[in-house]
């Protein structure tokens, strides 16, 4: 096989490309974080019937969709540590979860005060609240199950059992504002026909989406070189030990 | 069978079934899961007990919202275009709360009235600057509670307001 995926799953040569991508990664956050709020909170119009509310939905929205993204990522990462075993990608998943439910979180809190002001309301059982925090609820039991265990491989594999399973939850978040009747309106971004934003918004909702995802790179990355970096720590101590 | 082609197909399957069983789990739900019932689903249902809380959700018929004699019940009319519900509701409406605008109504019938103690405003998912929704409107490529997509692409924006 003249391509081989295990090339990806080697620490070493994850060690040395996330190293090297790190400095652009930390630069384009700041530059995006910086942009993007200026832009969102000062130079951007005010809607016609939301007015300054609006200003809500350049944290809102990002939050909400990588809380979804980041799932389906750790979804890919678990089930790739299921079937074939690799352990780098076990480690991603686990890396993951956190910050995926910090964003799971963001959105649900930033949602909640911007409900208030605009339908009337902090919180109502509707499909699209109520499958979000479905959402935060398996971020949270991913991380307790992969804490469960004496035996962290148990652990992980339970844990990335789970993770499979509630991938369900995506696709029913998205089109749950198409599927039934909901307080929350429907999609504005990600839709048939091209996003229903005046460019005006779209363009600092879009500096939001690139800030967001470089944070969650530039957490991922160090998440998960200093695990590699403790894992190799901990080798050497035994080595010391025994040796 | 290699061992991880086993484990890639316990896999596929697995979830193909999770998903099955979600989508007819679901499907056999939808009327628990439903946040408002539209006035036409309302009024297929037939007679509503007086003891049922139900939500019901549509738009304020325009013309519709007055103050009824005591000063402080709002009286409207929830429409889905087919068919309308009278509301009343005593108490503070929301801010989004207009004539042709979204909303939704929680409470109980009485009389064919449904006597709602909570109202909600939905509003749709267009974004955009206030000038460039008034701009739209007087050119008559828009009304409110319609998508702004087709709007938005053909450039119906005038151009004094592109740079603002």
């Amino acid at each position: 096989m003249a391509f081989n995926i295990n090339a990806f799953a080697n620490p070493k040569r994850f060690m040395w490309l996330s190293g090297l991508l790190l400095p652009w990664v930390i630069g384009i956050t700041i530059i995006t974080t910086a942009a993007g709020l200026y832009f969102a909170l000062f130079d951007s119009p005010t809607d016609y019937q939301q007015g300054e509310t609006v200003r809500i939905m350049y944290i809102h929205v990002p939050a909400a969709s990588m809380s979804m993204i980041i799932y389906i990522s750790m979804a890919v990462a678990s089930a790739m540590g299921l079937i074939w075993k690799h352990p780098l990608s076990d480690l991603a998943a686990k890396c993951m979860s956190p910050i995926g439910a910090a964003f799971t979180f963001l959105a649900l809190f930033t949602g909640s005060f911007w409900g208030k002001p605009m339908w009337g309301t902090w919180w109502v059982w509707d499909a699209r609240l109520t499958s979000e925090l479905l959402l935060l609820f398996l971020y949270m039991g991913h991380m307790a199950l992969l804490n469960a265990f004496d035996d962290p491989a148990r652990g992980t594999k339970s844990a990335g059992i789970l993770c499979l399973v509630g991938v369900i939850n995506i696709p029913i978040i998205k089109f749950s504002v198409d599927w039934w009747n909901t307080l929350h309106q429907p999609a504005s971004l990600v839709k048939a026909g091209g996003p229903a934003i005046h460019p005006d918004m779209l363009i600092p909702l879009g500096l939001m989406f690139l800030c967001f995802t470089g944070y969650f790179t530039l957490v991922l990355f160090i998440r998960m070189r200093s695990e590699i970096i403790s894992s190799k720590v901990r080798a050497l101590r035994l080595r010391h030990v025994h040796g | 069978m290699k061992k991880k082609t086993r484990r890639l197909y316990i896999a596929l399957v697995g979830l193909c079934a999770l998903g099955a069983i979600a989508a007819l789990v679901l499907a056999a739900l939808e009327d628990d899961i439903v946040f408002f019932f539209s006035p036409t689903e309302v009024i297929e249902k037939g007679k509503i007990e007086p003891d049922r809380r139900i939500r019901i959700g549509g738009l304020v018929e325009a013309g519709s919202v007055e103050k009824a004699a005591d000063g402080v019940t709002n009286i409207f009319v929830v429409t889905d275009m087919a068919n309308t519900i009278p509301v009343h509701y005593k108490g503070l409406l929301p801010d989004l709360f207009r004539e042709g605008q979204g909303v939704v109504a929680e409470g109980y019938f009485q009389n064919d009235v449904l006597v709602a103690d909570e109202v909600l405003a939905k509003h749709d998912e267009n974004y955009m600057p206030p000038e460039v929704a008034d701009a739209l409107k007087k050119s008559g490529k828009w009304e409110e509670g319609q998508p702004i997509t087709e709007a938005l692409k053909q450039g119906h924006v005038p151009d004094e307001l592109k740079d603002k």
